[in-house]
């Protein structure tokens, strides 16, 4: 029975850290129709630039949190100019081969600048308090609760401020938008900073439960992926559910059926939606 | 000849509101019957109510006598409908006549065995389509450009493309889903002229128009919906003096154009 | 250019491919050579999925490697001659295309790219883990090159030397060319290039989309497994990253820099992305760095590739033939 209680807080916190990089790909997609397939890499990134301030220059894990979110937030806009606004009207294909490249541009990078060790990050968290005969880190409750409280800002911004409205303007009629004078342009590349920030607080949070290195963002893509198209593509609700769904799937498969093949569960069931449900569970029906 | 197409009690919904209600009317062999009202009406989604594109939450499609309901859009092009759509659809990155020699490939039996060892069968096929090709080139006027680019082509040759793709599927019914949008009035008359001349060759015309005078002069009878429902059928100048009619377009009517 | 003009250029470019291994005896550059014939039978198949069906394929990777392990298990489980593992492997590679085609191809677009995507990963990992069949990471080691072939005058073809499985390769290459040539130049051809400019038209042209995209996927992973094949001969030894996703990115990459839909932009994607790196001994990271770079801006810029627009280029110049009797 507490085998059953720590797979789901595992679950659970695996269902945070993934609904939280999936919260980023699913602004990005609601609003620009581009699925960021390079997202995991600017997360892999975030959790490099963390950990070198930590590490060189002892910069508190709090701000080098912020600063992680504010300097891949810039990285995200530049991304969003030089690459993804030149296919703006080409099939969106396109936006994916590009997103391609851009993927092995900054993992090599990654490689040259780091080289391929996997890397600790340092954490003060990482001693583990008891809850009910659960163990979990201070870290791992960090994650969830970071998640939790990112998504509730999200929403409030999204739905209460005067720059949310706008970027929901945008999502659902880019023409509309434009007639009354919103720059597509610089929403664009305001939500893709938005959204490759909120992976590298993403990324700055789970960096210390797991190791780092630079083939790491490549997996939490695939299943930030899966996140949103099970939860539906563009939708935030739909991210943190489908999140959590896939984090409980892969914490309760994997201590019960199998390690071995755990990671299977993400991508079977991402098979499965999309040929039963390719929008999603949030997402409209088809024919 | 009897009775082409047959729409009954035809309902869509999309969530709570309904694109079409309870729809029935008949389309007779080798009329030409334009379906007409506002904006929103539900036409096009009647159209794709008819070709499979939609299925219908309610209702029945039949075509010439066999019930068609639910069957996907290849299969209601093989059994003889064809049609176009308001956006002009072509296959732009190919020449013209490359659109259209493709365009005849349901009615080929050819396959991939075929491809490999150039048997007789695929050199058969080859040659019909080539032939059915050119014909239909010539019988929509864009011989000249048989060569050039679908995306190069003026707009009013697009659209004549657009009906000869429909054209070399054999149909026996076609549904032209405004086929005179955006051009001018000579491109009307022209086109007019065209439908007219797709009806003499033996094929029913169901047609979606905007422009009155077009629908005025072009059509046997006319059937009008507005949201949805139909609200008035018949000939032309019975539609035309039906007062739902007129208050449903209150404001758009006849000589607009 | 003329016909007899381009005759002319092919049967020149022949003669000098069949020449090479006479003249060039250096083992590392034969060595670059074969593995550029290998991978360019690997993207002109996956050209036909991708750059004339127009489904961005990302198993393309699992196939190859499918092949690949399938011909050597038979080899060496099943004690089979290369000659009767060849063709059963290409078999069961393209078998598992139409196996994973069926739910894949319902989707479209990105959503088709993601899914397979996670088609090839599971594949690699179950490549991976399952010991029992593939020996997992250990790889599989010894598997034997082509049997020798008994000539009916007497003697025989052995495949020891790297001249006679150059030969080979390119013998594959050839038909590998020749048959998606005389695929595209037909109707079924034609048929496939239609899903790719408009899928919604082509099904109002009566076109069967999901049985069209089936057969180009199946036929496109038939071919993959060949390639497959002759890796594993050629190499001897396989482990499980044969069959990963970055197969597939390089395959990708390789007909997107030398030309999506036309036979000859693959293998000159190919040749370029394989031997210049190698002959200027770039190291692996910057490769990387590079083809992402290069990815890029291609496909912003150059999306039809190298070859792509010198067509569009020429074609300009005079009046266009039928697109059938080109590519």
């Amino acid at each position: 029975m507490v085998l059953f209680f720590q797979q789901l807080v595992n679950g659970i916190m695996l269902g945070a850290a993934y609904s939280l990089v999936a919260l980023g790909l699913t602004l990005i997609y609601g609003i620009l129709h581009i699925p960021n397939f390079a997202h995991g890499h600017k997360y892999m990134w975030a959790a490099f630039t963390s950990l070198f301030l930590v590490v060189n220059f002892h910069t508190n894990y709090w701000v080098s949190l912020v600063i992680a979110m504010v300097v891949l937030g810039f990285v995200g806009a530049g991304v969003e100019r030089l690459v993804y606004r030149p296919l703006r009207n080409a099939p969106h294909v396109n936006s994916f081969i590009a997103a391609i490249g851009l993927l092995l541009f900054l993992e090599s990078l990654s490689l040259i600048f780091w080289g391929a060790d996997f890397r600790r990050f340092p954490t003060l968290y990482d001693k583990p308090i008891h809850i009910f005969g659960v163990a979990i880190t201070l870290q791992r409750l960090l994650v969830i609760i970071a998640a939790a409280l990112f998504i509730i800002l999200l929403q409030v911004f999204i739905k209460r401020t005067w720059l949310g409205a706008t970027i929901e303007a945008v999502a659902q009629n880019p023409e509309g938008a434009q007639l009354v004078g919103i720059s597509i342009d610089r929403i664009s590349s305001l939500t893709f900073g938005i959204g490759t920030s909120l992976a590298a607080a993403a990324a700055s949070l789970i960096a210390p439960i797991f190791l780092v290195y630079p083939t790491m963002g490549a997996m939490p893509n695939l299943k930030a992926f899966v996140v949103i198209i099970i939860g539906g593509m563009g939708s935030i609700p739909g991210a943190v559910i489908g999140g959590l769904m896939l984090g409980l799937m892969e914490a309760l498969g994997g201590g019960y059926i199998s390690t071995d093949y755990k990671d299977l569960f993400a991508f079977g069931a991402l098979v499965t939606f999309l040929t039963l449900r390719p929008t999603g569970l949030f997402g409209k029906g088809v024919r | 000849m009897g009775t082409i197409l047959t729409i009954q009690g035809m309902t869509r919904f999309f969530g709570g509101l309904a694109a079409v209600m309870d729809l029935s009317f008949k389309v007779e062999s080798g009329e030409i019957l334009s379906l007409i009202g506002p904006n929103g009406a539900g036409k096009t989604t009647v159209f794709n109510l008819i070709t499979g594109t939609l299925l219908p939450t309610q209702g029945k499609v039949l075509f010439q006598d066999h019930e068609i309901t639910g069957s996907r859009p290849h299969e209601t092009t093989s059994f003889g409908i064809a049609r176009t759509f308001q956006t002009t659809s072509l296959f732009y990155d190919e020449t013209v006549i490359d659109n259209l020699i493709v365009s005849y490939r349901c009615r080929t039996r050819m396959g991939l065995w075929d491809a490999l060892f150039q048997t007789g069968r695929s050199r058969k096929d080859e040659r019909r389509c080539r032939q059915k090709a050119e014909e239909i080139l010539e019988f929509i006027g864009l011989q000249e450009r048989a060569w050039e680019l679908a995306r190069n082509i003026p707009q009013e040759s697009q659209k004549r493309l657009a009906l000869g793709l429909a054209l070399a599927t054999e149909p026996k019914l076609m549904l032209l889903d405004e086929p005179t949008g955006g051009l001018t009035e000579e491109e009307n008359v022209s086109m007019m002229a065209l439908i007219q001349k797709v009806r003499a060759s033996g094929i029913t015309v169901l047609l979606i128009e905007h422009k009155m005078k077009i629908v005025m002069n072009i059509s046997d009878r006319i059937v009008v919906l507005n949201y949805g429902q139909k609200i008035a059928e018949g000939l032309p100048q019975e539609v035309g003096r039906n007062s739902a009619v007129i208050e449903a377009y209150l404001g758009v009517g006849y000589g607009e154009n | 250019m003329s016909r007899i003009g381009r005759q002319w250029l092919i049967l020149t470019i022949l003669v000098i491919v069949v020449i090479i291994p006479q003249v060039v005896t250096n083992k590392y550059y034969m060595n670059i050579l074969i593995m550029s014939g290998i991978w360019s039978i690997v993207a002109l198949s996956l050209n036909l999925i991708l750059g004339y069906t127009g489904q961005v394929n990302l198993a393309h990777g699992a196939f190859f490697g499918i092949g690949a392990y399938a011909s050597a298990l038979l080899m060496l489980k099943l004690k089979m001659g290369f000659w009767l593992a060849l063709p059963f492997a290409a078999v069961i590679a393209g078998f598992f295309g139409f196996l994973i085609g069926l739910p894949a191809l319902r989707t479209r677009g990105s959503y088709f790219a993601i899914g397979t995507l996670c088609f090839n990963i599971i594949v690699t990992l179950i490549v991976d883990r399952w010991e029992g069949l593939t020996e997992g990471a250990r790889g599989l080691m010894g598997i034997p090159g082509p049997s020798p072939i008994p000539l009916p005058w007497g003697g025989e073809i052995t495949f020891n030397t790297m001249a006679a499985q150059y030969y080979l390769v390119l013998c594959f290459l050839l038909l590998t060319i020749f048959v998606l040539r005389r695929i595209m130049q037909s109707l079924v051809g034609r048929t496939f290039r239609a899903i790719r400019g408009n899928e919604e038209l082509a099904e109002a042209m009566g076109i069967h989309a999901m049985r069209t995209k089936i057969l180009s996927f199946t036929v496109s992973c038939f071919f993959a497994g060949i390639g497959g094949v002759l890796y594993a001969s050629y190499i001897g030894f396989l482990s499980p990253e044969i069959t990963d996703y970055h197969v597939s990115f390089d395959s990708l990459i390789y007909i997107m820099i030398g030309g999506v839909g036309t036979i000859v932009g693959p293998i000159i994607g190919t040749l370029l992305i394989v031997t210049i790196p190698e002959t200027l001994h770039i190291a692996a990271e910057f490769r990387l760095l590079l083809y992402g770079l290069i990815l890029i801006v291609m496909i912003i810029y150059l999306p039809r590739g190298i070859v792509g627009w010198a067509k569009v280029l020429m074609s300009r110049k005079r009046k266009q033939e039928v697109s059938w009797e080109q590519s």
